[in-house]
């Protein structure tokens, strides 16, 4: 495709650079929830690291804090009640935790952007979709009208929009899910990022719509080598589309692996759960493996490893020492302290 | 094959749109628009398709909730509109309902003890107004909750414990048909696992049929002994749950199929996938002939012109119904072999009555353990996986709980 080409473009803005190929860097991360119930550690010290190219999938049921990490890079967490009392999320080395607010202006948005499942309440129901994505190139670029509407038709069939000049005044409501989902997408590329994060892109989608949007968002990030983050529930999906996984559990990342390493052996009682629990043609008629109980109330997580009360690998020492993540094969993390016997069974 | 309990002949309703200040029916929205099938004793059937094809407006046909257009369903031999007063309340004791979503369907402000006992107070003579707590008690036993929560809101549970009360009180009539509109829906897989089990058991022990209305494919797979595939307000292909799956001849069956992502990354670019183009069309104005021919690749003159029925055609190894004229068989589905893998007991409980156990044992959550406020809180906020296209205003009854919280 041609279109490509011209959807790009170039400007005086700051650039960055990726060191030895990171785009994105979360040390040791924190953050809490202070509300009248008292205070919710909803990320617990989570680390990982996003290369240039890459596309990193965060696993987890609702709750465990997806989101809010998310959230935390794009600095578009509610504070208050949210507070981030430690840790560092840094694109191309610059810590945007403590980079004076212009700067960041400059930085999140432009080269690290998002989208969210809901597409609807991302898109504002009042302006015409073309006109909201020309405004992108308006404001960042100082565009002329004109030729930011000739960007956002260009964007819009970039996205596969039927018929994208017609529509281009169209308003959001006037979309089905799936289309609108593609505005969202063009939105979120427009200004070329190099990091990407998907918040469950296709979670509301019909599965025929999801493999459409999952395809189009596998092009653009290869057609731009954007790091992505693809944040979802779904194990298909991340079968489908990710290189790396890391498995979030009440706030805390308990395993990191190659895709293929963690569905051939993953490494942690929680993940093999969920891998077990997704009904397979050869249990038909079968009980199904659940994993028992629930997650833990973030106000009052259990000491030791926070997924003791649901693990039937747990021993006394889950109850008191919490299991750092560790490399317990090469390019193998697990926050385990049976991880070596999880592996291997 | 067991005795026909339910059957559909014909089913179809359809909508009216309204237009301007004198609401003049301006069209009709075809929700759904001749079904046919029959539901024998004890057997689960699964009814899939994309979101907008009428499966839950068929849910509420069955069910009698709302008149159908034209057609009819009867019930052990007995059709529904023409029953007298008293068999209709009979026929709605036999056939029940649970609904998708565990945050809108049960009334906040009832205990959980009203909410299963409430089929008692309109059929009061199932069980005696004395029995009724204990037999409510009984129910949640069943479901595996704890029988003293019977006091509790349903802010104090999980949403997995919630769809459970759901399904006691869908149970509590001793229905023999219970149909189940995206039961699992709206809860996390793990948590999904533990209801399909105990749908399972359930059905086992109390002989029950299912209609299971999901769009997760895998889901109805793995609990349906046959399924029908719904496409715009039609059944586009129906029949045993391996003839559907694995030997599927409808096209859009086929597309449907090869679009759920696999949870192997080995088979990653190695898969069948159809990508359809386009949207749905809409019910409102169905492409005349074949409903899907404005999607299909294998169209032809004839499909927009004549209407394909419902009927046997080969699929390569015998046959089964399928409404296309250009039916024949496509492997989709690539299995991943797991033949040898077994699931190992000390990562999953692959029990439910274990659950209780455990629940009681280590404060988890399949004894019907209680949430404190906090997460109580966290439940309320509807889950990513919850927001499915269908749920109406989950922030309604965030609102609902606070009150009953103070
Ligand atoms: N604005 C908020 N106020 C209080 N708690 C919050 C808020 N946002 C998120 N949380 C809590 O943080 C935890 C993690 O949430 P989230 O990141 O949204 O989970 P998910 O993994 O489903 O995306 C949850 O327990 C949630 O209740
Ligand atoms: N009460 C109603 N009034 C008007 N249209 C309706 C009503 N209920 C459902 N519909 C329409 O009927 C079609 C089928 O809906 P539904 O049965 O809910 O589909 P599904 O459960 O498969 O998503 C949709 O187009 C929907 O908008
Ligand atoms: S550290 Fe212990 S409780 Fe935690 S996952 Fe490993 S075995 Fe289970
Ligand atoms: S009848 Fe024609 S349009 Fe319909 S599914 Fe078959 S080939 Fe496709
Ligand atoms: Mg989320
Ligand atoms: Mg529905």
């Amino acid at each position: 495709m041609t279109v490509q080409d011209t959807t790009r473009t170039d400007d005086a803005r700051v650039r960055y650079e990726p060191q030895d190929g990171v785009l994105l860097e979360v040390e040791d991360l924190f953050v809490e929830f202070h509300t009248a119930d008292g205070i919710a550690t909803a990320i617990n010290g989570v680390s990982f690291e996003l290369h240039q190219g890459e596309s990193l999938a965060i696993l987890g049921e609702s709750g465990s804090g997806k989101s809010v990490t998310a959230q935390a890079i794009m600095g578009i967490l509610d504070m208050p009640p949210a507070v981030i009392p430690s840790g560092h999320i840094r694109y191309c080395g610059q810590d945007l935790l403590t980079m004076p607010e212009e700067q960041r202006r400059k930085t999140r948005g432009p080269e690290v952007s998002m989208i969210f499942q809901d597409a609807l309440s991302s898109l504002n129901p009042v302006f015409p979709v073309g006109w909201q994505i020309a405004e992108m190139f308006r404001v960042h670029r100082g565009m002329n009208k004109s030729d930011a509407l000739q960007q956002a038709v260009r964007l819009m069939e970039r996205v596969q929009i039927p018929a994208a000049r017609e529509r281009v005044k169209a308003y959001p409501h006037q979309f089905s899910g799936g289309m609108r989902q593609r505005i969202m997408i063009a939105m979120a590329i427009a200004l070329d990022p190099a990091v990407l994060i998907a918040d469950e892109p296709t979670t509301a989608l019909d599965v025929t719509v999801q493999a459409q949007i999952m395809s189009l968002l596998e092009e653009l990030q290869e057609e731009r080598q954007m790091g992505l983050i693809l944040i979802t529930h779904d194990l298909g999906v991340v079968a489908d589309v990710a290189d790396r996984i890391a498995v979030m559990y009440a706030g805390r990342l308990v395993e990191k692996a190659d895709v293929d390493a963690l569905y051939a052996s993953p490494a942690h009682p929680y993940t093999r759960g969920l891998l077990e629990s997704i009904p397979r043609l050869d249990q038909k008629g079968q009980t199904l493996a659940a994993i028992g109980g629930l997650p833990p109330n973030l106000m009052r997580i259990p000491p030791g490893c926070a997924f003791n009360p649901r693990c039937r690998m747990a021993q006394d020492v889950c109850r008191t020492d919490r299991p750092e993540l560790r490399e317990v094969a090469p390019g193998r993390l697990s926050a385990c302290h049976f991880a070596e016997e999880v592996i291997d069974a | 094959m067991p005795e026909v309990v339910l059957s559909a002949q014909n089913l179809v309703k359809h909508y009216p749109i309204k237009r301007g200040v004198l609401r003049r029916t301006v069209g009709h929205v075809k929700a759904v628009d001749g079904v046919s099938f029959d539901l024998h004793k004890g057997e689960t059937l699964g009814i899939v398709g994309e979101s907008g094809c009428g499966k839950s407006t068929l849910g509420r046909l069955l069910m009698r909730l709302e008149e159908p257009t034209a057609g009819s369903v009867t019930f052990e031999g007995q059709d529904w509109s023409g029953a007298s007063a008293r068999d209709t309340r009979r026929l709605r004791r036999d056939i029940q309902i649970v609904f998708q979503d565990p945050y809108t369907s049960l009334n906040p402000r009832m205990t959980v003890g009203d909410i299963i006992g409430e089929p008692f107070e309109i059929h009061a003579d199932v069980v005696p107004k004395g029995g009724r707590r204990q037999r409510v008690q009984e129910l949640l036993d069943l479901v595996g909750l704890n029988p003293e929560h019977i006091n509790r809101y349903p802010h104090q549970f999980s949403g997995g414990q919630r769809q459970r009360i759901g399904i006691a009180r869908g149970i509590a009539l001793n229905p023999k048909v219970l149909i189940c509109d995206e039961p699992v829906s709206a809860l996390d897989v793990s948590v999904q696992a533990q209801v399909v089990n105990l749908m399972e058991k359930l059905q086992d022990e109390l002989g029950l049929a299912y209609v299971f209305i999901a769009h997760d494919l895998s889901v109805v797979r793995h609990i349906s002994d046959r399924v029908g595939v719904m496409y715009l307000g039609r059944m586009a292909e129906l029949g045993e749950e391996d003839e559907v799956y694995a030997r599927p001849t409808h096209p859009y069956t086929q597309a449907l199929l090869s679009a759920v992502p696999v949870p192997d990354p080995t088979l990653r670019g190695k898969r069948d996938q159809i990508v359809l183009v386009g949207d749905v069309p809409s019910p409102a104005n169905p492409p005349s002939g074949c409903r899907f021919h404005t999607r299909c690749w294998k169209a032809q003159d004839v499909c927009s012109t004549l209407e394909p029925e419902l009927e046997p055609r080969a699929d390569g190894h015998g046959e089964h119904l399928s409404a296309c004229h250009f039916a024949e068989p496509r492997l989709v589905v690539e299995t991943v072999d797991v033949t040898g893998i077994e699931p190992d007991d000390r990562f999953v409980s692959t029990d439910t009555d274990d659950l209780v156990d455990a629940g009681a044992g280590l404060g988890a959550e399949g004894g019907g353990e209680e949430l404190d406020s906090g997460q109580a809180e966290d439940r309320a906020r509807p889950p990513a996986t919850e927001d499915t296209p269908q749920v109406s205003d989950p922030t309604r009854v965030v609102e609902d709980t606070r009150d009953n919280q103070g």
